[in-house]
């Protein structure tokens, strides 16, 4: 099929509409209106289930229904909807229920701005709600790849019975892209779901969705097998793309938007002689660490750059383990870091003159 | 043996787990109404029940029809999660005070708004029994809780909420009415209103909540029997029984 020329969000809803979504749930917040705005309009009409909920809480409480009932489910939101759903995503990883939720990160903290950021980083990374758990998290740098990514999501999320998010910014929900909604996507080996609790008890025992575990060592177990797939996660999902690595004296580390201003930096950077990979997660839980053991003979240095004052840094250098200095550069507030402030940053750290 | 007949038994709709609940506490009542109900009606398979959070959390064990557990306040949206994709199952949830009144009255609340069609039974004790008696919305005024040791003072500590009063006012809400078990010719009365309920919604006739007067003997610090009496002689006459609103009969 031919590129259609789509806003993000609305590219996005789409998306999840071509992997059979049954129902979205969500509650209205810049910028992401787009998405529910536009599945309140086809979703009826592909006679599927749309609703407005009256607060964050109660969509992700809806949401966390309708996957314990079998169904393809998806709410979107932006930062601080996202923190009100944390009470939602941990019942639903606890539940080991499938849900996609995407992010349209915006700047904080408090109600913080509207512009892009990353500073989410960590309330995605680290499970955010209660208890251990972990969400598996992707974070497209183009609609392209958004619309991929979403399309194989709720795979993913049946795959290992557990939350997927979806982590963009202001930047990808609010651009034009020519996409194409019909490009092969990776599918999954996936078992009916016969511990629904879909109210179809006739020919078999009662299903019962839960995540509360009174005895310890029946918790203890259920955590552990929780870890069991994290670790799988981490042992067979990492998802990262190496660019320009060959003979490069230094690399980037970015994701999302970033990484898709740091390939232009790398450019400027050629034009000057200056050999610069980058490394782009894809997925940033699991964070993708077997990256950092490909990183060439060549690489001296390491700049790390996010849309937040430094968060995925902590992870970089957790795995980069003192082998190579660690440096940083962010833009926050909704402001975009330019091609050309990263390429400075480069041929600061290169010339030696980093502070 | 062979002129032994069956008087009495126990509801299919309940399972073999022993109760949770402690002696004299009228929720293992409401829980035999709701299987029986759902069982006369033969609705039971096709029904999921969401359990909240609070004495009755581990429900999900106690009914033999499917179950799924919801977060302190959030069964309405779960339910209402579920219903939107299972038009023909049978929803109801099973909220305490605390659960439905204080945390999760914005759920319930919406829930009604949009006209869904599930069943909440509403259980009012009074008190928060799971996290050892502290003061709910629906404490009685001057009555001593773990949080309100001097009496719940309604200058600081406000007046009880009456939940069916308020949900009857909600234009989406098709049928609400307050009910109580605390001797038999209530507990038919209350089972009809529960059937009554689970009609409306197999008939895709709308939201129906139903609020039982409860007791919790153990932190209202009294007997079985003496927290029955006082329930009859304190709680009924705060909260009036009756239908507050059933649109299939024309009472708004
Ligand atoms: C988010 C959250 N806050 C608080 C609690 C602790 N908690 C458990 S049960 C309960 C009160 C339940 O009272 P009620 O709904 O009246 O039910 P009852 O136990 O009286 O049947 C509370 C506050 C919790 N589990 N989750
Ligand atoms: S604490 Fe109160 S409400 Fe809870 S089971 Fe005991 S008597 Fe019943």
């Amino acid at each position: 099929m031919a590129k259609v020329l789509m806003k993000g969000n609305e590219a996005m809803a789409l998306a999840a509409i071509k992997a059979g979504l049954d129902a979205f749930y969500g509650y209205p917040i810049t910028p992401q209106n787009e998405l529910p705005e536009y599945l309140s309009k086809q979703m009826p009409l592909h006679g599927r289930a749309f609703v407005q909920a009256e607060s964050e809480v109660a969509a992700i409480n809806m949401v966390y229904g309708a996957a314990g009932a079998g169904a393809r489910v998806m709410t979107s939101s932006s930062s601080p909807g996202i923190a009100l759903k944390q009470e939602g995503l941990t019942y639903i990883a606890g539940a080991e229920l499938p849900a996609v939720i995407i992010n349209v990160m915006r700047g904080g903290p408090g109600l913080g701005g509207i512009q892009p950021s990353q500073a989410d980083y960590k309330q995605i990374t680290r499970g955010g709600g209660n208890g251990d758990y972990y969400l598996y998290s992707l974070a497209p740098e183009s609609l392209q790849e958004a619309v991929d990514l979403i399309k194989e999501s709720f795979d993913i999320a049946d795959y290992f019975r557990n939350p997927v998010m979806i982590a963009v910014d202001g930047l990808i929900g609010q651009m034009m892209e020519p996409v194409d909604f019909e490009r092969e996507v990776p599918k999954w080996d996936l078992k009916p779901k016969t511990w629904a609790a879909d109210g179809n008890r006739k020919n078999r025992k009662k299903n019962i969705i839960n995540s509360l575990y009174l005895d310890p060592n029946d918790l203890e177990n259920h955590n552990l097998k929780l870890k069991a797939k994290y670790d799988e996660m981490r042992d067979k999902h990492q998802r990262y793309e190496m660019i320009n690595m060959e003979n490069a004296e230094i690399v980037i580390v970015a994701f999302g938007s970033t990484s898709r201003i740091s390939r232009t930096a790398i450019e400027l950077l050629k034009e000057e002689g200056i050999n610069c990979g980058i490394i782009r997660p894809i997925t940033i839980y699991p964070f993708p660490q077997n990256a950092f053991n490909e990183i060439p003979e060549s690489v001296k240095n390491i700049l790390v750059v996010e849309m937040n004052l430094g968060q995925m840094v902590d992870d970089v250098k957790l795995h980069v383990q003192g082998r190579l200095p660690v440096h940083f550069y962010g833009r926050v507030g909704g402001i975009v870091p330019e091609a050309e402030e990263i390429s400075d940053q480069v041929k600061k750290i290169v010339g030696g003159t980093y502070e | 043996m062979s002129n032994v007949k069956t008087v009495y038994k126990k509801s299919e709709g309940l399972s073999d787990f022993h109760l949770s609940y402690c002696p004299g506490c009228t929720h293992g009542v409401i829980h035999k109404l709701v299987a029986e109900s759902l069982v006369e009606l033969d609705l039971l398979d096709r029904t999921i029940g969401i359990s909240s959070v609070g004495c009755s959390a581990l429900n999900y064990d106690f009914f033999s029809c499917d179950m799924q557990q919801a977060a302190h306040g959030r069964a309405p949206a779960v339910a209402t999660g579920i219903k939107r994709v299972k038009k023909d199952a049978i929803i109801f949830t099973y909220q305490g005070d605390g659960d439905l009144a204080s945390i999760g009255i914005a759920e319930a609340i919406h829930a009604a708004a949009r006209g869904e069609n599930i069943t909440i039974v509403f259980v009012n004790n009074a008190i928060y029994g799971m996290t050892g008696g502290q003061m709910a919305p629906t404490t009685l005024p001057g009555q001593i809780t773990t949080t309100s040791q001097n009496g719940r003072d309604p200058e600081t500590q406000g007046l009880p909420l009456k939940i069916s009063e308020l949900m009857a006012t909600i234009p989406g809400a098709t049928y609400v009415e307050r009910v109580s078990v605390h001797d038999p010719k209530h507990v038919f009365k209350a089972k009809k209103a529960l059937k009554k309920a689970f009609e409306i919604q197999r008939d895709k006739k709308g939201f129906s909540l139903i609020e039982f007067i409860s007791t919790c003997p153990v932190n209202w610090g009294m007997t079985p029997k003496g927290a029955v009496d006082w329930a009859v002689d304190n709680l009924i006459p705060y909260y009036p029984l009756g239908v507050y609103k059933d649109k299939t009969e024309g009472i708004e």
